[in-house]
């Protein structure tokens, strides 16, 4: 698979449409590592001129952030800034909500002033610019429900792109009691990723995959790397795996398209 | 001593306006020992904002039957002033009725019917609140903090409308001219037989009585605001007025630890240096808040104008799972600890005295703030744009920035951060493995 880096690209002189912001679950998780693969294969097909910082790329601080350390976070944002500054970035895309919401939102009053998409929104376009088209016949007809991940959805108020992929596919979208405006965590936003949950009478993402059965699904859909690994977890929790699958929208596409 | 009534009532309008501005005062005063913060760009914004949410209850009827109940209930509120202005006037003057006269039998009787049914719908949709609160078992009604004072205070708020609607209804009955006239008696047409065989002055104190009863009881309603949860009815406009614009996933960046950082990364800067002139003795500003005076004026207006009606706790993932954190007992806690802060200053001659405790551990526990997920769902589903998120937030900077006070795993996570640039213990150079693999 061919994934160029900013350095690369800068070795040759050449400037490319947007950045891929990979982040560190996109990097480093096994799960998330294939959605990262997925994006890439969509973003191929589209002939993207795309890259990525590759090891230049560090933690955006979210996590830190959340977390109440204030400190890391603006270290973690100056440091990047400077590195996508000196790169001249313009245009970054990103599949985890966690690095869209803070690149978008927080790095600009730090002075890293970008046009930040998710990655669903930056398929859609691709679509409307004619140069990516989704085959709805290879899941045709399949029951798939969506997970709205919070810091897409109520953070930033991103209900319709993820949707609207998912309609392109063909197949049979549903919506869980809890969704879009009022949709549920998964349970691994603020921090708690890393962390054990506090005493309770049941796991965030239990509840949660829980709503998602509701709707009898043969995929949960998600446009989050951190979301993935809570449902997936869910549903294991569940003794659900083979009937259901956990799949990130970029995946469903990659899949849907045969690349 | 025919003037005694217009006096006696003239006393008690300015004792009851009177008291209530000494309360505003104090709750200005404490919501002042909040930090500045700018929330005065965009004001044709805000005042959309605060049209749409607080005066067209927008966000209230997301939650139907609660949302129809309470719009029932404001209306009638909000209407029935009109006629709580006739009974001031009549009341200071000694007149009887006196819109009447200038507005036509035609247009005041529509008024008073129009009051009139409100009157009894409001009378309805209160006992239907009661019994939501007292009998339907509605979880977020029985969470640990509606226990005591919270749950009295919301009974108590029912009880008074239901008192004072009846009163109205009675006074117009026991008015024999007005019932004769047969304008605007829709309802209390059906209470005038409860008065059969009366005597024509039994009849007159009656009404004189429970005139006097309801104007006084609004009076004492009033001030009854500043010490429950009804506040809402007044800080909901300010509130969603200077309520946050900002994306939900937005959090502020500390503009003292940019200081900080910035000088941290410039390799130019002495850390050595002494310090300007001027610099000091200038205390360095705490990071984060512990108490509520590190919190900023907004936080407590919040504070103040939290209803405690729990929809936020009730769409909590953490509360739901049963983790002790509710962002309705974050915004009571806020308040209580704040009441007890003005009144320390008040007791001590305009000065806080240390009292030994702070919001912090003493009101708010650390295992509430690190059960959040900042998923801002309790941000969403407040009805009048609270925003317990950023208290959350803001106590979790002083646990971690102050005190080193996070999670051993949370700590764990932060140092890899700083050593690897990721929240796992991974080497930085690895990063793009992924696209070499299959």
């Amino acid at each position: 698979m061919i994934v160029p880096t900013m350095a690369e690209m800068m070795a040759q002189g050449k400037q490319p449409e947007v950045l891929f912001w990979v982040g560190a679950a996109g990097s480093y998780d096994d799960r998330a590592k294939k959605i990262s693969r997925a994006f890439v294969k969509i973003l191929h097909a589209a002939n993207v001129n795309f890259a990525v910082l590759g090891t230049e790329e560090s933690s955006t601080g979210d996590a830190a952030k959340r977390a109440g350390n204030e400190f890391l976070f603006q270290m973690q944002a100056i440091m990047n800034i400077e590195v996508l500054n000196a790169y001249e970035v313009k245009k970054i895309v990103t599949c985890d909500p966690h690095s869209f919401n803070t690149l978008k939102n927080e790095y600009p009053e730090l002075g890293g002033k970008y046009e930040v998409f998710h990655h669903t929104q930056f398929i859609q376009n691709l679509i409307a610019e004619r140069r990516l088209k989704i085959d709805e016949n290879t899941l045709q007809g399949k029951r798939v429900t969506f997970h709205d991940p919070c810091y897409l959805g109520r953070a930033n108020e991103v209900y319709e792109s993820p949707r609207d992929l998912i309609r392109r596919l063909g197949v049979n979208l549903t919506e869980m009691k809890r969704s879009k405006r009022t949709a549920l965590c998964c349970g691994a936003g603020g921090a708690q990723m890393f962390k054990d949950a506090e005493a309770g009478d049941k796991e965030v993402n239990v509840l949660r995959t829980e709503d998602a059965l509701e709707t009898k699904p043969e995929i949960i859909a998600t446009g989050c790397p951190y979301c993935n690994t809570m449902m997936t977890d869910g549903i294991k929790f569940k003794e659900k795996e083979t009937e259901v699958k956990v799949k990130d929208i970029a995946e469903l596409i990659a899949e849907a398209n045969n690349l | 001593m025919q003037y005694l009534p217009n006096i006696l009532f003239a006393i008690a309008l300015i004792a009851g306006i009177g008291f209530f501005v000494i309360n505003i005062r104090k709750l200005t005063r404490n919501i002042k020992l909040g930090k500045d913060i700018n929330r005065t760009d965009n004001k044709s914004e805000r005042w959309k904002n605060m049209i749409r949410i607080a005066l067209g209850q927008s966000k209230m009827v997301r939650r139907p039957f609660s949302g129809f109940l309470h719009v029932i209930v404001y209306v009638g509120f909000i209407i029935i002033n009109i006629e709580v202005l006739e009974i001031i006037v009549d009341g200071l003057l000694g007149t009887h009725r006196v819109f009447k006269g200038f507005l036509g039998d035609a247009f005041y009787g529509f008024l008073i019917g129009t009051f009139e049914i409100l009157a009894a719908l409001v009378f309805v949709a209160v006992i239907l609140f009661w019994t939501r609160r007292n009998v339907a078992n509605i979880k977020r009604f029985l969470s640990r903090e509606m226990k005591g004072w919270p749950k009295n205070d919301g009974n108590f708020i029912l009880y008074f409308e239901m008192v004072l609607m009846t009163l109205f209804l009675i006074m117009n009955a026991a008015d024999p001219a007005f019932q004769q006239a047969g304008i605007g008696n829709p309802i209390s047409k059906f209470i005038v037989p409860l008065f059969d065989g009366f005597s024509t002055e039994t009849v007159h104190t009656i009404e004189r009585t429970a005139w006097w009863i309801h104007i006084l009881g609004i009076l004492v309603f009033l001030n009854y605001l500043y010490y429950s949860k009804h506040l809402h009815i007044l800080l909901a406009f300010p509130n969603t007025f200077f309520a946050n614009l900002k994306p939900k996933g937005q959090f502020n960046n500390l503009a003292s630890v940019t200081n900080e950082v910035k000088l941290m990364m410039d390799p130019d800067a002495d850390p050595y240096a002494t310090p300007a002139q001027g610099e000091e003795d200038v205390v360095p500003e705490k990071f984060g808040a512990s108490e509520v005076t590190d919190l900023n004026w907004v936080q407590l207006l919040n504070a103040y104008t939290c209803t405690e009606c729990g929809r936020c706790t009730s769409a909590c993932p953490a509360n739901l799972t049963g983790k002790k954190l509710s962002p309705r007992k974050i915004m009571m806690d806020t308040r209580d600890r704040l009441e007890e802060v003005g009144r320390n200053i008040d007791a001590n001659g305009g000065a806080f005295k240390d009292d030994g405790k702070q919001l912090l551990n003493d009101y708010i526990k650390p295992e509430e703030l690190w059960a959040c997920t900042s998923c801002n769902a309790c941000v969403e589903e407040c009805p009048v744009n609270i925003d317990p998120l950023s208290i959350i937030i803001d106590m979790r900077r002083y646990l971690v920035m102050e005190e080193s006070a996070a999670p051993q795993e949370l700590n764990a996570m932060m140092t890899n951060i700083e050593n690897n640039g990721a929240p796992w213990q991974y080497n930085q150079q690895d990063r793009l493995n992924w696209a070499k693999e299959k």
